[in-house]
């Protein structure tokens, strides 16, 4: 069979099983794209604090979690939680490997990841704010939070969205890697088809590009909403 | 879970083994992807369409897919054709090796193109006419002024892209070398303790990724005269 047979929607088709996996990439980069967002505004709030101790905690999270290969972030995920969890069951009498589940230990593990480098682009943009302004959301006796949510909040967004475009590319790129611990996403999907038709070339080319479409349409809505963003804001260069 | 610190101190003298294959893996594909990335950046810069488009092509394929898919296409995907595996080429394309050698090498010089190119862009003009009017031109133009300059704006961005390089270098457990990850999940399979494993492998990589670090702040520093000129006249 020719490869566009392959992937019809015909009763043979692998068309439908290769757009569901695109739907659970999607789904499972998008919760780890979340996840990140949460632990990078948190962590960009420790290494912006007043405190030495929060500080400091930030810096290992990001400077370790950039360091170590994502791949062996997603394997220690996996393991670690299997086998708390097989210890777990193994009290109430269970026997032998309880595995995770692949979908919310995928999210977390790459949520963990992306939390570093969204912690990053995140302190870049709230340094990017002119000191000015905030010392003039005190001087009218706005209390942080106030000030955070009036003043800061909408300027570093701004800033940040091409920084956050990038880490989203990062992390749909990255979910690929959860294929190692079983999720039926889009590579293992491609995996199970090259297997079973002895045509792994057609199987991982229709992978990459449909990879490919996800990149380019959210490269779009990036593109869309940072001119949506900067509309107003005389450009320097 | 108790910490075992012999069996972690084992395991971590066993992980080392595979240090020489991730440093093998990564220099050999950033020297080679280096060398694509050179001429991927001047097609870029050319102003000709039909060098540009071909670039850009080529960027946005490898920098919008994942390697992992990349990697799968040239160990798994090729072997699908008969005319290659009859070819002269076969014999590395049968190699893991070769094939993870290959694709971190495309993947890297998609990257590495742009950073070169952006440092290129970065050079002033006026820098470039001042040259021309000493009667510099061509090769020795590049060399001598294009070069350094590019070269001081791209190390940053450069940096960094090793680093993630160092990193994608674990994907090549996946078809089946032992370099740290492989090694790392070769351990696992014989011993039942992931945690205490992945954490050296970890911390392994951590310290291969911080060399690499203060490698190009040296550099850096070396290519900035403005700090040598302050040493000296500190000194």
């Amino acid at each position: 069979m020719n490869t566009l047979g392959l992937m019809g929607f015909g009763p043979d088709g692998w068309g439908y099983s290769m757009l569901a996996a695109t739907g659970t990439t999607v789904a499972v980069a998008a919760c780890g794209f979340f996840i990140g967002a949460l632990l990078g505004c948190l962590g960009a709030a420790g290494s912006l604090s007043r405190f030495r101790a929060l500080r400091s905690v930030a810096d290992v999270y990001t400077t370790v979690l950039r360091g170590i290969p994502d791949l062996l972030v997603i394997y220690l995920f996996y393991f670690g939680s299997s086998s708390v969890i097989s210890t777990a069951s193994a009290l109430f009498g269970a026997e032998g490997f309880v595995g995770a589940p692949a979908f919310l230990t995928g999210a977390l593990a790459i949520g963990v990841v992306s939390g570093a480098y969204q912690m990053q682009v995140f302190r870049g943009a709230v340094l990017a704010l002119s000191k000015g302004e905030i010392e003039a959301g005190r001087a009218y006796g706005m209390p942080s939070l106030l000030l955070f949510r009036r003043i800061v909040l909408p300027q570093a967004a701004r800033f940040a969205i091409p920084g956050i475009g990038n880490v989203w590319q990062l992390v749909l790129k990255e979910s690929a890697l959860i294929s190692v611990i079983g999720l039926v996403e889009l590579m293992r999907q491609a995996q199970i088809g090259a297997g079973s038709t002895r045509q792994p070339f057609s199987f991982y080319l229709t992978a990459g590009a449909l990879y490919l479409l996800i990149t380019f349409i959210s490269g779009l809505v990036f593109r869309f909403a940072e001119k949506r963003a900067m509309r107003g804001i005389r450009r320097c260069v | 879970m108790s910490f075992d610190l012999p069996f972690v101190a084992e395991s971590f003298v066993a992980l080392l083994r595979g240090i020489p294959l991730t440093l093998q893996l990564t220099v050999l594909s950033v020297v080679s992807g280096g060398i694509l990335a050179f001429g991927l950046a001047f097609m870029r810069i050319s102003r000709k369409w039909w060098l540009d488009a071909p670039a850009q092509f080529y960027i946005f394929v490898f920098r919008g897919t994942p390697l992992l898919v990349q990697i799968y296409i040239i160990y798994y995907g090729l072997s699908q054709f008969p005319v290659l595996r009859h070819s002269v080429l076969w014999p590395f394309l049968r190699e893991a090796y070769w094939c993870a050698v290959l694709a971190l090498a495309f993947n890297t010089a998609a990257y590495s193109a742009e950073i070169i190119r952006g440092g290129l862009l970065s050079v002033p003009a006026g820098q470039v006419e001042a040259a021309r009017a000493c009667g510099m031109s061509g090769l020795l133009l590049f060399r001598r002024i294009v070069m350094r300059l590019a070269l001081r704006q791209m190390l940053p961005g450069y940096s960094n892209e090793i680093i993630l390089m160092v990193k994608s270098t674990a994907l090549a457990s996946t078809i089946t070398l032992l370099e740290i990850t492989g090694m790392a999940a070769k351990l696992i399979s014989e011993s039942y303790r992931p945690v205490e494993i992945f954490v050296c492998a970890g911390a392994i990589y951590l310290a291969i990724n911080f060399l690499v670090t203060r490698l190009f702040a040296w550099l850096e520093y070396a290519v900035t005269p403005k700090n040598r000129n302050s040493e000296e006249r500190r000194a």
